[in-house]
């Protein structure tokens, strides 16, 4: 696995943004791989940066610093035609299936306009065919195909924002919360779905969300942030059964599990709330909301590889 | 042991509807519960069950000129909230029952200050005949209660964050110590971490000031958590009901219940592939004869597209579905 170059790869990726107050850092130092054909799941609470993760290495928004690497190649240097090409390669699916729709276009315009847009297919016939195929294979009736996106309800939008994704033939696609807007048994269809894609195109996925059972259920890898920066990085179930960041365990132990195993048993819970991201000081940004921390904690912190592929950052592991 | 306590709420044969020009949507097709002083329910669904309907019929806040009440009653303390005119149900909103809404960003006023906003309840409903001093100090004292210095009080809603304003919001609805409270998804917009602070502060409340629940959700963690009773809506109806013990440990649910576990992926299981239940959630203009689950059930029988399924009781659980009819006969 080591030898093989991954499919995309940051250093150092750093996303500010200017306001009235300061620099916000919402994106800070990130460093990240992910294999070809895998999961990246990115959680995170609200304001952490995650959105912008994704369209920071997906070149929609200029990195402010640091380098992604796409197949081996540097697409920050990339010129602006170069950058275009590979929107060929890298897709994302939004959130919100009813914003991210044009509501003035029909279903199959919908799906055939990255097509015609990117020049993959020339002539009507053969683009229809294809939107034929991909509304198929979504599962989206081919009645709807000249419906509107109001006509729709919320399952079957987030499937024609993934077909719309898929038109391209990408190799990668940043998954921004796909499933969030919708309701658990539809949420259980859609994840299904994306994850047969998975299989049969062989498609690498970086999985954004802050739903952790979502997260588990989807990814090989996970990768925590918290303001701007990532906590903790390991495989999945490695993550779940020893987490090793304060956060990480916090957030796991929030989480409401559907039994009764925990009922009635006092939980910890995480005091405070997240602080400003703007200017943030150096040193560990979760330590004002930690119960392990101490004065040590406000000087810079490392990560480091607590074992295999799992990398922590927190004062805690260090020996 | 539990029925020396008080009937709080009992809701009989509700019918709720919303008439447009064009058609009628059949959003709460005869459902019947009853809630004890002190229980919290639970009231599961998704999207279009009728849980929000079933809540706003309550407190009497459907749209006035589409939503209609076609049949029922609702008997609050004994009462029919149904026969209560205008003055009566001031009475009763904010003072007896309150609510609680899923988005906290938008059910503050942002043009006053949070202690003005807590401070308009207490006004409003001042049997007690508080001077204004009184006021401010019944102000400081809930918003310490759900952990808010008192400081913060000359404050507007958007100088707090979500966490914060949903917490002002469930101070303005115990204010006054209702009797029920009737809270809708009110963590759905909320961060996990913030989430498990709002739940953990509304069951101390709740045990402190004795007041019973009606806790609207899709998330089935959260009622595993909270809640002593759990309903189980699908369109329009509840299909399934019992305690939590009943929902979470019994081996025996309607398929609907089955799918909705099947659905959500856990945190404490290994499961590679998920379970969803097929279909959509049907028109609620045109509702399926028979089971209104059939056209989706996997176990789907040709009884369940002709008749609506009795209500098989065992104990104090409770399922709307032909499956279990044998069990039922005597």
């Amino acid at each position: 696995m080591d030898t093989q170059v991954p499919l995309i790869e940051t250093r150092k990726l750093k996303k500010y943004f200017k306001t009235g107050k300061g620099m916000l850092h919402a994106v800070d130092d990130i460093d990240m791989q992910i294999q070809k054909g895998s999961t990246l799941g990115v959680v995170g609470e609200s304001g952490c940066g995650k959105s912008t993760l994704g369209r920071v290495v997906l070149g929609l928004i200029n990195a402010t610093g640091g380098e992604i690497y796409y197949k081996g190649k540097d697409t920050v240097k990339y010129s602006s035609r170069e950058q275009k090409s590979l929107r060929k390669e890298m897709q994302i699916i939004f959130q919100d299936p009813y914003a991210s729709l044009n509501p003035r276009m029909s279903v199959s315009e919908i799906i055939a306009e990255p097509i015609r847009v990117n020049h993959i297919l020339h002539g009507k016939k053969e683009i229809d065919q294809r939107v034929k195929e991909l509304m198929e294979t979504v599962g989206i009736a081919r009645r709807l195909a000249y419906a509107y996106p109001h006509e729709l309800d919320g399952g079957r939008r987030q499937r024609v924002g993934i077909a719309r994704a898929l038109s391209v033939n990408p190799e990668f696609i940043v998954c921004d919360e796909p499933v969030s807007a919708l309701d658990v048994s539809i949420q259980a269809q859609i994840l299904n779905l994306m994850m047969d894609f998975q299989d049969d195109l062989g498609l690498t996925y970086m999985f954004i969300t802050h739903d952790l059972s979502v997260v588990k259920h989807i990814s090989d890898e996970i990768m925590v942030m918290y303001l701007g920066q990532c906590v903790e990085r390991a495989p999945s179930r490695e993550l779940f059964e020893n987490p090793r960041h304060p956060y990480t365990e916090a957030l796991l132990k929030a989480v409401p599990i559907p039994s009764l195993k925990n009922r009635g048993k006092p939980r910890e819970i995480l005091k405070g709330e997240v602080v400003s991201p703007i200017d943030p000081a150096p040193g560990c940004r979760f330590a004002p909301r930690c119960r392990y921390a101490t004065e040590q904690c406000k000087a810079p912190l490392e990560f480091r590889e607590v074992s295999d592929r799992h990398f922590v950052a927190c004062r805690l592991t260090e020996s | 042991m539990e029925d020396n306590k008080k009937t709080l709420l009992e809701i009989e044969d509700l019918d709720v509807i919303y008439q447009t020009d064009l058609e009628t949507v059949h959003a709460v097709n005869g459902i019947s519960f009853s809630m004890k002083q002190g229980e919290t329910l639970g009231l599961v669904g998704e999207t279009g069950a009728g849980k929000s309907t079933t809540a706003l019929s309550i407190l009497r806040l459907l749209a006035e000129n589409t939503g209609k009440i076609r049949k029922g009653k609702i008997l609050f303390n004994g009462e029919n909230i149904l026969d209560m005119n205008k003055l009566e149900l001031q009475c009763l909103r904010g003072e007896k029952i309150s609510m609680i809404f899923q988005d906290p960003m938008t059910s503050l006023n942002p043009v006053l200050t949070v202690g003005k906003q807590i401070a308009e309840v207490l006004e409003l409903h001042n049997q007690k005949h508080l001077s204004a001093h009184q006021i401010e100090e019944r102000v400081d004292e809930m918003l310490r209660l759900v952990g808010i210095s008192s400081e913060r009080k000359h404050d507007y809603p958007h100088q707090f964050s979500g966490g914060m304003k949903q917490r002002v919001v469930i101070a303005i609805a115990l204010a006054c110590q209702p009797q029920l409270l009737i809270a809708d998804e009110p963590t759905t917009a909320l961060d996990v971490t913030i989430q498990a602070q709002v739940i953990d502060m509304m069951e101390k409340l709740k045990s402190q000031l004795n007041t019973s629940m009606i806790l609207i959700t899709h998330d089935l963690g959260i009622v595993a958590e909270i809640c002593d009773n759990v309903a189980i809506m699908y369109a329009g109806e509840i299909i399934e009901r019992g305690t939590v013990y009943d929902i979470f440990e019994n081996e025996d649910h309607h398929p609907y219940t089955e799918g909705l576990f099947g659905s959500i992926p856990r945190l404490d299981d290994e499961t590679d592939r998920l379970k969803p239940i097929k279909g959509l959630m049907p028109d609620p203009t045109r509702l399926p004869e028979g089971c209104k689950f059939s056209p989706r059930c996997p176990k789907c029988m040709e009884i369940c597209k002709k008749e609506q399924p009795p209500a098989c009781r065992k104990g104090t659980h409770e399922i709307c579905c032909h499956l279990y009819r044998k069990n039922d006969e005597k």
